[in-house]
């Protein structure tokens, strides 16, 4: 589904880079959680399959599509086969939870009457049917990650990329996003999350790829969280 | 776009407008202040227009005939410089009318009407006034008189004099001090015009960059550029507009009062009955000029949010 070949990024003025030679293959359905130390290169790889960076070598496929040779007009329908969900939420802050999660369908041109029924649905699923009209600054962290989370999903995306999804919230609040994530998971939605907490690697149980100064230096199918 | 996408950019824009409340606010008081320039341009360039025409109404070339010519000869001649494309308008005195007008001048000087009324006959020449289009134009006019002479049925020229060589300097003089106000009030017109421009643009410029992450959000969800960039500048265009009725609005007080306290001053010119008079054209302007500058300015602040 998505592979990575020899996917190498040095940024400008950097002596070392920040990935090196990377090659994956992700299938679809996979839950992956890639580790690594800060400035490991996690973030980059992700950035890279988002076509929010330029590799400096090397290509990145999903499915038969060739990501950085997408022409810039093409690249929101791509990016709409990709949720994404960030450490910091970045939630639109005058938008409310429920049009939060609609811009999402409404950018990717879906009918009224589609957001009128799927927005309450997924509010329901990540359990913020109480808090539809609170704006972000209402909302705790955890809330405000579960209105992400559902903003991703909205669009029955192919991959939920999450980087450092647990990174802001306390054991409760991660123990609650995880579980979702592997809901979404079990619905057939592959998972790709970047973590520092060895609790969310653990307790997936899934594969594990580890990276190490721009270089992956373990790939576990089922594997735990070691450094 | 789609008539949907239009509903959603335009709502979603208007709900912008109202959400981020003091940067809205502050979009429309930099708005009304660049708008409120540029109405007070549109009354100086006013101002200086009523002054031009009238200065332009006070400078004329009289030419006076014998006291022998006919008046049908004085009327061909002047139904002939009327047809003079630098001609706006020309006034006819008879002998009479010039007598009448010069006894009602002197009412209070009976030295004078007795000296006339010892003469016993009308000494007085008929006279036209003639007025051009453009002050640069008159010597063209007395060059016409002099070259194609008025002559009567006998032959003789009609003409006396023309007083064009005595008032030439003073046309001369006043024609190009026309144009260089014309010039200069222009450029001053120009430049006020671009300065506030400039302020309304880095104000929307600001207010889209507290947006940047927003954005890049958007772009990242799958929003296309024309579906991020719509509700910005729906935005925009909201403050534009209503930065430009906030402006007409004070106009009305404003140019009541500044009327009041300044007509005598101007020679004539009412700020108020001007501003009654174009309020169409004032309101095109302003509403224009916030439409455009609201619009333009948040399509191409936000051009550069859209590389990610």
């Amino acid at each position: 589904m998505i592979y990575f070949e020899k996917v190498s990024k040095i940024y400008n003025g950097d002596e070392v880079p920040a990935l090196e030679d990377v090659t994956l293959s992700i299938a679809p359905k996979e839950f992956i959680s890639i580790v690594g130390h800060s400035g490991a290169g996690k973030t980059t790889l992700l950035k890279t399959l988002l076509a929010e960076e330029r590799p400096t070598s090397g290509t990145i496929f999903f499915e038969s599509v060739n990501v950085h040779e997408l022409p810039s007009s093409a690249l929101y329908h791509y990016r709409r086969k990709i949720g994404m969900v960030f450490q910091d939420f970045r939630l639109i802050p005058h938008k409310t939870a429920y049009e939060n999660i609609a811009f999402a369908m409404e950018a990717a041109g879906r009918p009224d009457d589609e957001i009128a029924s799927d927005v309450p649905h997924i509010l329901e699923l990540v359990d913020l049917a109480e808090k539809t009209n609170h704006f972000p600054h209402q909302l705790s962290g955890g809330e405000q990650q579960r209105v992400a989370i559902g903003r991703a999903i909205i669009n029955q995306p192919d991959v939920i990329v999450a980087d450092e999804p647990t990174g802001n919230l306390d054991p409760v609040n991660t123990y609650e996003i995880v579980q979702i994530l592997k809901k979404i998971n079990e619905l057939g939605t592959t998972i790709l999350i970047t973590t520092h907490n060895k609790g969310v690697v653990d307790s997936v149980g899934r594969r594990v790829i580890t990276m190490d100064r721009g270089r992956v230096v373990r790939d576990d199918v089922q594997g735990q969280y070691v450094l | 776009m789609h008539w949907t996408a239009i509903r959603r950019v335009s709502i979603g824009g208007a709900k912008n407008f109202v959400r981020s409340g003091a940067v809205s606010f502050a979009t429309v008081l930099i708005m009304t202040v660049t708008l409120g320039i540029i109405a007070a341009l549109i009354f100086l360039s006013g101002l200086l227009n009523y002054t031009l025409v009238t200065i332009r109404n006070k400078v004329d070339i009289s030419v006076y005939f014998v006291t022998t010519a006919a008046s049908s000869d004085i009327l061909a001649l002047k139904h002939r410089l009327e047809q003079l494309p630098q001609v706006a308008s020309i006034t006819y005195t008879s002998r009479d009318q010039a007598l009448a007008d010069f006894r009602a001048r002197h009412a209070n000087d009976q030295l004078t009407l007795q000296a006339l009324d010892e003469l016993g006959t009308n000494p007085l020449d008929a006279s036209l006034s003639i007025q051009a289009k453009d002050p640069s134009q008159y010597s063209s006019i007395a060059n016409f008189l002099s070259t194609g002479p008025a002559l009567s049925a006998s032959g003789v020229s009609i003409i006396d004099r023309v007083n064009y060589q005595q008032n030439k300097t003073v046309i001369d003089r006043l024609s190009f001090a026309m144009h260089t106000v014309q010039q200069v009030g222009a450029a001053i017109v120009l430049l006020f015009a671009l300065a506030s421009v400039t302020i309304a643009f880095a104000t929307i410029r600001l207010a889209i960059y507290t947006s940047r992450d927003e954005i890049a959000v958007m772009r990242l969800v799958g929003a296309s550029n024309a579906y991020i960039r719509g509700p910005f500048i729906v935005a925009g265009v909201i403050a534009g507009l209503i930065a430009a009725a906030v402006v007409l609005l004070l106009l009305l007080p404003a140019s009541w009062y500044v009327g009041q306290m300044t007509t005598d001053w101007f020679g004539g010119f009412n700020f108020f009955t001007y501003y009654v008079d174009n309020l169409g054209l004032i309101f095109l302007i302003l509403f224009g000029s916030g439409l455009v500058l609201g619009g333009a300015a948040s399509f191409l602040a936000i051009r550069r949010y859209l590389t990610v």
